[in-house]
């Protein structure tokens, strides 16, 4: 191990960080935006968006992120679409991972019971009181699990971007390696910042769905 | 549509070369979910076992699949362990390699999810009988949690599937590599060829996976 050249490449990865935390976090809530967005359109059966939904979620969650992101780049300014590598990222990113998320929030939003929404409505409030005040928080905390589960998996995913040349963690491990040669150096550096990345959002998620569980079913 | 690439799809052999890279990457995921679903009903039982130790690593190992992008596992494999070692891994053998390490931990934990699913008096039935551990396992448990995996485990195809087109990182000539070579070889003729090839390698994978994917959902809801 060359710790010279380890102390001379980490502001090089640090900037990557930053780079991948910052187009995953505008990532992430696209995709939040988005299964929202969706979930909620699935779930009020809305007559011609439905379909198209359903066709946005099944072409994502079976197609590659990588071929996505080529689509994205490099096939859409053939026909006059250009982007920056950034917005490519982020859009590509939140496409994908929303339609998991619709996935994962649809889901929640099944598993409560018709009878919730029975006696919200005996109650009298109205169809949207009964979604937003009863039936939707439910589901929140009931997807939580499988939310957490998407954003690790997203942020794992954005490993793909160096192929549209964004200088992430990835870039800049193979630009070292190509440049000086010091592959174990770079690739362990690559492993330790992933670790930096994903661990604490890991053990949050974990904490935050031990408080969930705790808030539904009591101690 | 001259303009967008779809002459140069049909020109020559080069619609059988993305095939035939589609074929690439449904291979090497075939080979990696057998070796991940044999190697992770092995684990899946160790997990639900009452040995703290070999627990305590498998949550380690689970963990670390879980946070490690599998690019990153693939390059560590393919430019790291032949550095240290010293060995000489094809591209095809690390991309198996690492595909089996991740496939095994997601299959070792489905596996124990679905047999911590069955309820404890079978197990207790099976041995007030006088069977084994290993007839119980076999005759009893096994049987039952296939069922509940069998989706679980197509699912995980599809998955790997849709993974091995980072293959093409380590040099391995998949369809995404082959649609890039096909469109630099014919960048004067038609320029525009991106368009009509990047297009058709997202719908040959959407036509792989897609179908698979419901035949899962099929199944899950059929056996639920």
């Amino acid at each position: 191990m060359d710790f010279e050249a380890i102390r001379s490449y980490l502001p090089l990865y640090w900037d990557a960080l930053g780079l991948t935390v910052r187009i995953g976090w505008q990532g992430v809530a696209l995709a939040l935006a988005l299964g929202v967005l969706c979930a909620v359109t699935l779930h009020l059966r809305l007559p011609v968006l439905r379909r198209l939904v359903a066709g946005y979620i099944e072409l994502f969650r079976n197609t590659p992120l990588l071929v996505q992101l080529f689509f994205l780049y490099f096939a859409l300014p053939k026909i006059g679409l250009r982007m920056s590598p950034a917005v490519c990222g982020v859009l590509g990113l939140g496409l994908l991972c929303g339609a998991y998320m619709a996935e994962t929030i649809r889901s929640g939003l099944e598993s409560i019971p018709p009878i919730q929404t029975e006696s919200a409505q005996s109650l009298g409030m109205t169809r949207m009181q009964v979604f937003c005040h009863v039936i939707l928080p439910q589901a929140v905390s009931r997807s939580v699990p499988g939310l957490v589960a998407n954003v690790i998996f997203l942020l794992k995913e954005t490993s793909v971007f160096s192929t549209v040349s964004l200088m992430d963690l990835m870039f800049t491990a193979k630009d070292l390696i190509g440049m000086y040669a010091k592959t174990m150096e770079c690739l362990t550096l690559l492993v330790v910042f992933y670790l930096i990345m994903l661990l604490p959002v890991s053990v949050l998620g974990s904490l935050l769905e031990r408080r969930l569980r705790h808030a539904e079913f009591g101690p | 549509m001259r303009s967008l690439g779809l002459d140069v799809l049909f020109k020559g052999k080069n619609f059988l070369r993305l095939l035939g890279g589609l074929w690439v990457a449904v291979r090497i995921s075939l080979i990696s979910v057998v070796i991940s679903i044999a190697l992770g009903l092995v684990m899946g039982m160790l997990m639900t076992g009452k040995n703290r130790v070999l627990k305590a690593v498998f949550r380690v190992y689970l963990e670390i699949v879980r946070i490690m992008p599998q690019m990153v596992l693939l390059f560590v494999v393919y430019f790291g362990t032949t550095r240290v070692f010293g060995w000489d891994l094809s591209p095809e053998a690390s991309a198996i390699a690492v595909f089996s390490f991740w496939g095994t931990a997601e299959m070792g934990d489905l596996v124990r999810g679905a047999l911590i699913g069955i309820p404890r008096i079978q197990y207790e039935s099976a041995e007030a009988l006088g069977m084994t551990t290993a007839q119980v396992y076999l005759q009893v448990i096994l049987p039952q949690a296939v069922r509940r995996l069998i989706p679980l485990s197509i699912n995980l195809i599809t998955r790997m599937i849709k993974t091995t087109s980072l293959v093409m990182m380590i040099g391995m000539v998949e369809v995404l590599k082959v649609a890039q070579q096909i469109i630099e070889a014919n960048r004067k003729a038609s320029p525009n060829a991106a368009f009509g090839l990047f297009a058709v390698v997202l719908l040959m994978y959407f036509a792989i996976c897609w179908p698979i994917s419901r035949l899962a959902s099929y199944l899950e809801k059929r056996w639920a």
